[in-house]
């Protein structure tokens, strides 16, 4: 492959962030041809997304070009990349949550009649586009009441409908369901087929495997390596994005049952209907389901963080009033949300502040904050848990995605829960700082805490959990222990 | 390169210190009488209400709120307190009354924002209404006069050389600075401007924080509003008018963030002070009122721009 036939290429392409001692990426060099489908892997803070927008004109450049189309790519925003014919799908979505689909879809482009929108045009063109993919959706919804499938999908259709040429996708699959990715993966095939270029960047080596045609690794901020797809093998992938060889995933199970720490009795709420389970010490309790089965919706009831309408909580046999995360947490209960930036984390904070937030009572008297010590301890904690950042002190919203994880692990492991619930521990996330966690995982169990893990992931579901519980419609529809956890058993359940 | 970087963050960090130092420069060549101690005290004794308002605003903005209703609060507090002290109460049974009353805005404030997640700039352009229209219904449109001597010393009393107003500012400046630093409740605020869900669902609790908040600028606009009047030694229904521009002008020129979560107290004092020099200096250089408007509307577009550039690299 050269710069001739090919539709997008790096040259020498460098990126130093203000303030920052390293480049985030530096010397990146490759050729994407017309009509590929180009892997891109590495692990969290290899520079992947730093690389996407420079791209996208989301940033600027350091040093180095991009030529796109034989041309000299400047693209001084994400509309200018767009209506260029590069499109983006983000890692988290790129949309307008308060306007409708089909105005999201034709933003930019809108259909006009007599100097006025064309509303009726619009929402047809939205629907036939979003068909074509398999969706049928109310295209004058509101993205923020869309699930992320849909969310997603929205998205795809907006590059569609802008004609792009060159589609990148950073991390579509993670907030989909198993079932919704193998969709996902048919429309990305059918794009493709009709002559849209396609950059895919996924942590999830058979997803890559699967699309690709051939793949590059990026490590540190350097492409170290471009393979053709059918030329590597995952072992050989891995070596190469992390520098050494992972071996096993997912740490050996060992359960030692305890007492029953967790009872909940008939939870009910807008979503969940009279769900009821047991937690024991020592137990990892993995709950399975499609996206929308209820999942996380009964963990933030629990957690006080909605309103339940009905339903009794034990805690150490225990009856625990639970009204609001205020009380949870008192009762030793930690959330670890699915949407970390929404959710889980001050993004414009210091990690230190972050980390102190679940805690700030625990290291206050009377109302002054005990600084030195909540510094040690959140030091001690930032060292085991190899958080990669300059101190404490930086910003959470400088770090990458695997890190901002590690950080909202970090303020709930200071606050020392006895149950802690995990919704989508490591979506986003390299499979470095994966093992990390589900070794973390294992070590809380082995403590005698009690972890709840939701997953989308079926390996992961799997490979982490002494028991699953599945989840249908707000029900829950089957209990899985030992040998019968395997990918068939839930997903008969979770359908 | 990078010696030019640091020095580009370095303005930027310090922006407003800068323009303040730029100021008092400017006015010190331009008028042979600025620079002298006297005015400087002058300075600060007539920023003294407005920088004291700053404070509780400061606190209500990095919550991600707003609070306009403190010129109502400070024309009623001034009315009630006077109303009081005519009709026999002591005066210090009347400030306690009438701050116990700035308190009670406070709680509504905060109440229709919080409870029904109503917009605070709407919530308190209502009150502001209401409690001028108050102010008018209690007075009668007429000034209300004729206080016993001792309570003009809180607005004209000197310490030394100092008056009186001047270190109640720098006391409530202190104690915001230590408990926006130090305690719990300082640093929950800047969390829950920051990203209010995240933070409730580690525990913090919100309402009680929220309500703190406006119950604190509240008061401290009360304070302010004590002052004024026993400065003025009339209690004008008027008397608060228009204060919520300059006070909100002062903590944004100086550093909080709109948005919430971000912002020093220092960076508002100095933000209030480049407000008051301007207005001085002006003055000494016989500028009229309305050029005056017109310069110190230029001056805070100006410093905001340049903040905001600076700070976007």
């Amino acid at each position: 492959m050269d710069a001739k036939n090919s539709i997008l290429s790096l040259r020498g392409v460098k990126k130093q962030y203000e303030g920052a001692p390293i480049p985030a990426i530096e010397d990146i060099t490759l050729d994407v041809g017309y009509g590929e489908i180009y892997g891109l892997v590495g692990e969290n803070g290899a520079g992947k997304s730093t690389l996407i927008k420079t791209i996208a004109g989301a940033i600027g450049l350091t040093d180095g070009e991009i030529i796109y189309k034989g041309g000299k790519l400047i693209c001084k925003s994400p509309a200018e990349a767009i209506n260029k014919g590069i499109g983006v799908v983000y890692q988290e979505f790129n949309l307008f949550p308060n306007l409708t689909v089909y105005e999201n879809i034709f933003f930019g482009i809108e259909i006009k009649k007599n100097g006025f929108l064309d509303r009726k045009q619009m929402i047809r063109k939205s629907q036939e586009i979003l068909r074509q993919l398999g969706f049928e959706l109310d295209v004058t919804k509101r993205v923020s009441a869309l699930s992320p499938a849909y969310q997603q999908a929205t998205e795809i259709a907006k590059c569609i409908n802008h004609n792009v040429e060159l589609m990148i996708m950073d991390e579509p699959s993670a907030p989909l369901t198993e079932k919704e990715v193998g969709k996902m993966f048919e429309v990305v095939r059918k794009l493709n087929q009709s002559g849209v270029t396609i950059i895919y960047i996924s942590h999830k080596l058979n997803e890559i495997f699967d699309l690709t045609d051939r793949i590059s690794v990026l490590r540190d901020g350097h492409l170290v390596h471009t393979f053709r797809t059918e030329e590597v093998t995952e072992q050989e992938l891995i070596r190469e994005m992390v520098g050494r060889e992972i071996t096993e995933i997912y740490p050996e199970k060992d359960f030692r049952s305890g007492e029953v720490i967790l009872k909940v009795e008939n939870l009910t709420g807008a979503k969940v209907h009279g769900v009821s389970f047991e937690l024991k010490r020592g137990e990892v309790l993995g709950f399975g389901g499609l996206v929308g089965a209820g999942r996380t919706e009964t963990m933030r009831l629990l957690f006080g963080a909605d309103r339940k309408t009905g339903g009794t909580v034990y805690i150490n046999d225990k009856k625990a009033e639970i009204d609001s995360p205020t009380d949870a947490i008192q009762n030793g209960i930690g959330l670890i949300p699915e949407d970390r930036k929404q959710q889980g984390l001050v993004l414009n904070k210091s990690i230190f502040f972050n980390c102190l937030l679940p805690s700030i009572g625990k290291y206050s008297r009377s109302g002054f904050i005990r600084f030195k010590e909540a510094r040690s301890d959140i030091g001690k904690l930032y060292d085991i848990l190899k958080v990669k950042a300059v101190n404490q002190g930086q910003l959470v919203s400088r770090l990458s995605g695997g890190n901002q994880q590690k950080v909202v692990l970090e303020k709930w492991l200071l606050r020392d829960c006895e149950i802690l619930i995990l919704d989508e521990p490591t979506r986003g996330i390299d499979v470095g700082t994966k093992q990390e966690i589900y070794q973390l995982i294992k070590d809380l169990a082995a403590q005698g805490k009690a972890v709840i893990v939701i997953s989308s992931e079926m390996p992961e579901l799997i490979g982490v959990s002494h028991r699953v519980i599945v989840m249908h419609e707000g029900k829950i529809t089957g209990e899985l222990k030992g040998d019968e956890i395997t990918q068939e058993t839930i997903l008969t359940l979770a359908s | 390169m990078r010696n030019m970087k640091n020095l580009k963050t370095f303005f930027g960090k310090y922006a407003i210190y800068f323009v303040l130092f730029f100021e008092i420069v400017f006015f010190s060549i331009a008028s042979p009488y600025f620079l002298s101690a006297t005015n400087f005290v002058n300075v600060l004794r007539q920023t003294s209400i407005v920088g004291i308002m700053a404070v509780g605003m400061a606190f209500v903005i990095l919550t991600g709120g707003v609070d306009l209703s403190v010129g109502g609060v400070t024309a009623c507090v001034g009315v009630i307190c006077a109303k009081l002290m005519i009709s026999g109460w002591n005066p210090v049974f009347a400030i306690l009354a009438s701050l116990a009353f700035s308190a009670l805005v406070g709680i509504v404030n905060a109440f229709f924002s919080h409870e029904f997640k109503l917009n605070p700039m709407i919530v308190t352009l209502a009150t502001l209404q209401i409690l001028e229209g108050i102010a008018y219904i209690v007075t009668g449109a007429i000034p209300v006069y004729g206080f016993t001597e001792s309570f003009k010393v809180i607005g004209q009393g000197h310490v030394g050389s100092i008056p009186i107003p001047i270190i109640i500012m720098i006391a409530l400046y202190v104690i915001a600075y230590i408990i926006l630093k130090y305690t719990k409740f300082g640093q929950s605020i800047y969390g829950i401007g920051g990203n209010e869900e995240a933070v409730r669902l580690t525990g913090i609790n919100i309402r009680k924080n929220k309500y703190s908040a406006y119950v604190l600028c509240s008061v401290v606009t009360g304070i302010a509003g004590i002052i004024l009047l026993s400065r003025t030694n009339t209690a004008q229904p008027s008397a608060g008018s228009g204060y919520e521009m300059d006070v909100i002008a002062g903590a944004v020129l100086g550093g909080i963030s709109m948005s919430g979560g971000e912002g020093k107290i220092t960076g508002v004092f100095a933000g209030v002070l480049v407000m008051a020099v301007l207005s001085n200096g002006m003055l000494m250089m016989d500028v009229s009122e309305y050029w005056q408007w017109v310069t110190k509307g230029i001056v805070m577009l100006a410093a905001i721009t340049y903040d905001r550039i600076l700070k976007k690299g």
